[in-house]
């Protein structure tokens, strides 16, 4: 009975504690880290512009307007007209859904793929251990470009071939964190004290070793989701990305380097500021985190 | 110093061979069936024999086990013979060895581009922390990781012609027939290259360069009298500047990567533009020598890189 006391005594205590310090944590990060906030805003604009991509503009991303091909912009056309007269105002707004959605899924699955597989070879250790590593060692070996590439070469180019490339590029980074983190926990009394009760490996890893690489795992994550949104839009400017009927910064840079970029500058410029934009954004605010985080990897990037 | 070496150089060679087996898994096992690919394209449109088909296998020597067809392959490449391309029948390396200097001299341009101006802005940044300097450099800096390579090249190019009316002359004129063409040519698209590559060293000169001068030697050395220039070059660059060196190593695969993608934008008949080609094409033979190539300059780069760092610092032993 007093052991029940006990325990909701401190959720409460807990429960409100959080929550305050939530909104606290909040003011204190706007405060200490002014360019870490404006990243996130600059990432929530954008998250915002992809959703509502169609309520802010007149036109389909794929409408073309006969009279206007390759036009400079004006007020009809805010970032002017691309080599088939679609509006690139249009498509700037709609390429932020392709670049978004496979930077952060592309993210998901390598950080879930890249901590499982860390703790794992932290935890178990031996020989599974030792393959793990040697497979993340081969796969770092390969530039990520290049690496992704091949993955292309063997898939063909797709959204689906794009976001398993930059899986595959992207988790043996993030296993090498966990796997590092995960092997200092394991020898933590808490770990010991949980084995000593019973604990099965299972929970051991996944209730006790998981929560605590938290930390390092959105350091990492926040730090890579800059770079893959930039591997698609590389991809897609070499015509091995996102199939090029899709909008998306890439593809619009990589048709507009082809052949119209000196007679229609626009159609690279708006394009490549709002990826440099975006990814700045994420960038800084990726740097923010960290900081506030996990001190210790401060300047690792 | 000598375990340190030999420790070094064990690790090297599984590592190449898993770069060969993560190569082969990918190439000749993703596709399911590579012959049907390279014919058909992925969609599987093109006309094509069953005579075609069962052609191409067999100079792959894809109707043997995978196994064997593994083994053959790297038995094949220990004695430099890397196989035909798909697409001219020639072999590979007499197509990749006329594209090798001009990548090389990029890379290494691109390279001593970002040295030569990322560690003087670092340590300008770090010595005049907090100035207007400080924070131009770091806004110059933080805008290089963000703008994607590519697209500095897109602009590049386009600034030359909107500007000058003028672009670098296509292809590439090896520097022993004429210097000043085969500079023209490449050294905008090394500025490109560089760029990103310059913002990173930058802010890690910067980072390291306040650690050190907030060092006990550094304070001696300037109460003694030393002159500033000679505090900070002597003595603080040179122990700030060791970080900075291994950096290069994995800095190198980024530039191998971006080396593709500028390649591609000044249309340069590198390796890298190479390698799009053979994708566009499905050659596999040529992609799966051409990224084990690039893994292999990487990795070999990466070990110079830690035995100079090795020799460098007398505290690094690897024990």
């Amino acid at each position: 009975m007093a052991e029940r006391t006990m325990d909701t005594t401190l959720e409460r205590e807990f429960g409100l504690r959080s929550k305050r310090s939530a909104w606290h944590h909040f003011v204190r990060f706007i405060r200490e880290k002014p360019l870490g906030a404006v990243g996130g805003f600059i990432l929530a604009t954008a998250i915002l512009i992809a959703v509502f991509a169609a309520l802010l503009t007149p036109y389909s991303p794929d409408e073309f307007d006969a009279d206007a091909r390759l036009a400079p912009p004006d007020t009809t056309h805010w970032f002017g007209t691309d080599h088939i007269a679609r509006d690139v105002y249009t498509r700037v707004l709609f390429g932020s859904r392709v670049s978004l959605l496979v930077g952060f899924i592309a993210v998901a699955t390598s950080t879930v793929i890249g901590t499982v597989l860390g703790v794992a070879s932290a935890y178990f250790g031996k020989t599974l251990d030792l393959l793990l590593q040697r497979v993340v060692d081969s796969l770092q070996a390969v530039p990520g470009l290049v690496l992704a590439l091949t993955l292309i070469a063997a898939l063909g180019p797709s959204l689906f071939a794009v976001i398993l490339a930059i899986t595959i590029v992207r988790w043996p980074g993030t296993t090498r964190t966990v796997r590092s983190v995960a092997l200092s926990i394991k020898e933590s009394q808490y770990a010991d004290a949980a084995r000593a009760i019973g604990a099965s490996d299972m929970r051991i890893m996944f209730r006790h070793i998981t929560p605590n690489v938290m930390a390092p795992v959105i350091v990492v994550g926040s730090a890579v989701l800059g770079g893959a949104i930039v591997t698609e839009a590389s991809l897609s400017f070499l015509g091995l990305g996102v199939p090029a009927n899709i909008p998306t910064w890439g593809n619009m840079l990589g048709q507009a380097q082809q052949r119209y970029i000196a007679a229609g500058p626009w159609t690279s410029i708006f394009p490549g500021v709002a990826l440099t934009v975006t990814v700045f954004g994420i960038n800084v605010l990726g740097d923010a985190i960290r900081d506030v985080l996990d001190p210790r990897l401060r300047g690792s990037r | 110093m000598r375990t340190y070496i030999l420790r070094r150089l064990l690790l090297f060679v599984p590592t190449i061979f898993g770069v060969t087996l993560v190569v082969f898994v990918i190439l000749r096992i993703v596709p399911g069936d590579p012959a049907l690919v390279m014919l058909g394209g992925f969609e599987g449109e093109g006309t094509f024999t069953q005579q075609d088909l069962d052609n191409v296998r067999k100079n792959l020597g894809l109707d043997k086990p995978i196994a064997v067809q593994y083994v053959t392959w790297i038995y094949d490449a220990a004695r430099l013979d890397f196989g035909d391309s798909f697409f001219t029948n020639t072999p590979i390396w007499d197509e990749v060895r006329p594209r090798l200097p001009l990548t090389l001299q990029f890379a290494l341009m691109a390279i001593l581009l970002a040295v030569i101006f990322a560690l003087p802005m670092g340590v300008i940044s770090a010595v005049r922390q907090d100035t207007w300097a400080d924070y131009s450099l770091r806004i110059f800096a933080i805008i290089g990781l963000a703008m994607p390579t590519f697209w500095v090249g897109s602009l590049v190019l386009l600034g030359l012609s909107l500007q000058f009316n003028w672009i670098p002359p296509l292809g590439y004129t090896p520097p022993w027939e004429n210097p000043w063409t085969n500079f023209v040519q490449l050294i905008f698209p090394a500025v490109a290259l560089a760029y990103s590559t310059n913002a990173v060293t930058a802010r890690i000169t910067r980072s390291q360069m306040l650690e050190v001068l907030r060092e006990d030697y550094i304070r001696t050395a300037m109460a003694k009298g030393l002159r500033e220039r000679v505090v900070i070059y002597r003595h603080a660059l040179k122990n700030a500047s060791l970080p900075v060196i291994t950096l290069f190593g994995v800095q190198f695969a980024t530039l191998l990567g971006g080396s593709v993608v500028i390649e591609s934008v000044f249309s340069l008949p590198g390796i890298g533009r190479l390698l799009i080609f053979s994708i566009n094409v499905r050659d596999y033979p040529m992609i799966q020598f051409l990224v084990t190539f690039i893994a292999f300059i990487f990795l070999t780069m990466n070990l110079l890189v830690d035995l100079l760092y090795g020799w460098l610092d007398p505290r690094i032993r690897y024990d």
